[in-house]
């Protein structure tokens, strides 16, 4: 099963980044996922800044703002991609991560597994 | 309803188990038993982690719990018996009491890899039989239940059982010391380690009735294994090669079958459908192997055959000559009928169909492919490409009369039908 | 440089097989070009799970959730020369898969040295 662990930090997005003890700390996670032969991937995302939103409306247009966006809370700061056995192994990395960084919300989401024919 | 935390130390168990019996393995010195305490430190956990909530380092709870009861037990006189009391037979005189009272007290840093590498070696011991290794492996390395290596394997749950009892008490009765194979030996007893994850991959490719989910999870299970390994010995080409090869296999899961189940062939796969991140992890992997710089064994040859695939955007822009050149390789290592096979179909693709025939027209005296399917229709394919009909259909008629599959032999007939009409 | 793309498609359009070939083709002629690095479909809210740490607890939340305008149908990684080409990428795939919302979010990467696209706003 795979899953998409996102990170959403609870604070107001700022450009400070994480300190080197926290960096530290969160690249042992990721080498401990990738030890585990769980982690597919792992990125992290530059502020919303350098980044854009596109909506396809039904009459066809597009319509495109420009970061960044007030409502940080919903933004993505990072997110991994596991292959685990269970969902409760995906809940339990994603718990040791949040452990780490203190502050925000975790998504789990599991992904399809793509059909055949 | 499953608690959240049961749920949770659920969770807990998969990411630990391995590292946590491979830890008392290294001190007992017997994976039977240290399987049997971790097993008794899960149980402490699922009393104690519902009111105390869960640990901020599970793996060191569960490791101490464990070591904490054998001490138990050895300060009340008790020697450190197996439970399966059929078993018979004592420990040796490496766990006399007092000396395995003095590991189990001695605070020793953890060398997690160095101790996953100790129990694979062993769980995949060559004195052990293939299934016993693969079953023990799974057990004890991958973390599955009894149950779900039977479901897998498509085999009643007490075998499994007894394959798992048989094979801890063999490496008991043989002695087999608990340690990391060194010089030579490394060599031989690693290419038994791949010989296992490998064979587990492949079971979660065979098409079987009555598939159950547990086989795809086999495959995952065999690709998370060498990642594990290849972190623990990242000298190693061959590990690398391996999982580069099984990287590279996985990435064509979701094309390899149809919706009725049936499988297609590579060239014939929708690469639409071929996963881009598990091949560029099984590139890198190849890179990994290959940047090692020693003489290709088999497993990267492998591997880097299936890349070629894997690089071609459609089958016409496959580099043949490069598979046929690998081949050639792989079968300097191997001297295998089947390898010729293919490097006759590569060559044939390269160099054009008379090239291939001279290839595949030498192996016909060959013993072993005398009721292997594939060198009739092979053949049968580079006739039809060179216009010579008649032979042609004997040869489809004869491989569909080879093969076991229902389809594979409409398949054939139907070539051998369209030849007559040729 | 390295971008995250998500995709939130408008509910009320559902994913027939021949939308969902057409993703597949547009993925695999992106992946020939090395743009696409990795894309996954997430499946639909009931199967999500959130988790918040506040005060030191964890709070595990399962789905389904009553603000489902927050969560994305899909994501693709892609790689390419600015964010003008990703926004560009973004529609051509919602041109494909349907009315929706799509985020683009710069990723770092390694590969490159000095610091973010701030030249390309």
């Amino acid at each position: 099963m795979r899953f998409l662990c996102i990170y959403k930090p609870g604070t107001t997005e700022s450009n400070t980044p994480p300190t080197p003890e926290e960096q530290a700390k969160m690249g042992k996670l990721i080498g401990d996922m990738a030890k585990a032969g769980v982690l597919l991937s792992a990125e992290g995302c530059l502020p919303s800044v350098f980044g854009s939103r596109v909506r396809l409306e039904p009459d066809g247009n597009f319509r495109v703002t420009d970061g960044p966006f007030p409502e940080t809370h919903e933004l993505i700061a990072g997110f991994c991609l596991l292959q685990v056995k269970t969902k409760a192994e995906a809940i339990e990395w994603t718990k040791r991560f949040v452990a780490l960084v203190k502050d925000g919300e975790s998504e789990v989401r599991q992904l399809h597994d793509a059909p055949a024919g | 309803m499953v608690s959240e935390t049961h749920r949770a130390i659920q969770g807990v168990w998969s990411i630990e188990s391995a590292r946590v019996i491979a830890s008392l393995a290294r001190i007992v010195r017997d994976v039977g038993l240290a399987e049997e305490l971790a097993q008794d430190a899960l149980l402490a956990a699922l009393e104690q982690w519902p009111e105390q909530g869960i640990p901020d380092n599970p793996a060191a709870w569960l490791t101490a719990a464990a070591k904490h009861r054998a001490i138990n037990l050895l300060r009340r006189g008790k020697m450190l018996e197996r439970k399966h009391a059929e078993l018979g037979y004592d420990l040796d005189s490496q766990n006399e009491p007092e000396r395995l009272l003095a590991r189990l007290q001695a605070e020793l840093d953890d060398d997690v890899g160095d101790d996953l590498l100790r129990l694979i070696f062993t769980s995949c011991h060559p004195v052990l039989s293939t299934e016993a290794r693969v079953a023990l492996t799974l057990r004890l390395l991958g973390g599955l239940s009894t149950d779900e290596i039977a479901r897998a394997f498509l085999v009643p749950e007490s075998t499994i059982a007894q394959r798992i009892v048989r094979a801890k008490r063999t490496l008991a009765e043989k002695h087999v010391p608990y340690e990391v194979p060194r010089g030579e030996e490394l060599e031989a007893r690693l290419a038994s380690v791949l010989e296992v994850i490998y064979l587990i991959f492949n079971e979660g490719y065979s098409a079987t009735a009555g598939q159950d989910c547990m086989r795809p999870a086999l495959s995952e299970e065999a690709l998370r294994l060498g990642r594990v390994l290849a972190g623990i010995c990242p000298q190693e080409p061959e590990v690398h090669g391996l999982v580069a090869l099984m990287e590279l296999n996985a990435s064509r899961a979701a094309a390899r079958v149809n919706a009725a189940g049936e499988p297609i062939l590579l060239l014939e796969q929708d690469r639409g459908r071929w996963d881009q991140l598990l091949i560029s992890r099984g590139l890198a992997a190849l890179a990994h192997a290959e940047a090692l710089d020693q003489p290709p064994g088999p497993y990267l040859l492998q591997g880097a055959i299936t890349a070629c695939h894997a690089r071609a955007r459609t089958p016409d822009t496959t580099d043949w000559a490069r598979i046929a050149a690998l081949y050639e390789q792989l079968g300097a290592l191997l001297k295998s009928p089947v390898v010729e096979l293919n490097r006759a179909v590569a060559v044939s693709m390269s160099e054009g169909p008379a090239a291939g025939l001279a290839l595949v027209d030498a192996l016909l005296p060959e013993p072993t492919l005398r009721h292997y399917h594939l060198l009739p229709a092979a053949r049968a394919e580079l006739l039809e490409k060179l216009g010579r009909f008649a032979e042609a259909r004997t040869e489809f008629e004869r491989a569909a009369l080879m093969t076991q599959n229902a389809r594979q032999r409409e398949r054939l007939q139907q070539r051998a039908r369209s030849c007559g009409r040729g | 440089m390295k971008f995250l793309l998500t995709y939130q498609g408008d509910r009320s359009v559902p994913a027939t097989p021949e939308k969902m070939a057409a993703i597949g083709r547009y993925g695999q002629e992106m992946a020939a070009k090395g743009v696409l690095l990795m894309t996954g479909g997430l499946v639909r809210p009931d199967h999500g799970t959130k988790l918040r740490y506040a005060g030191g607890e964890f709070t595990v939340t399962d789905g389904p959730f009553p603000e489902t305008k927050e969560l994305i149908d899909g994501f693709a990684l892609v790689r390419c020369d600015s964010l003008q080409e990703a926004i560009a990428l973004g529609k051509e795939f919602m041109s494909i898969a349907g009315d929706g919302d799509a985020e683009v979010l710069q990723v770092f990467d390694a590969s490159e040295g000095g610091p973010p696209g701030a030249s390309q706003r």
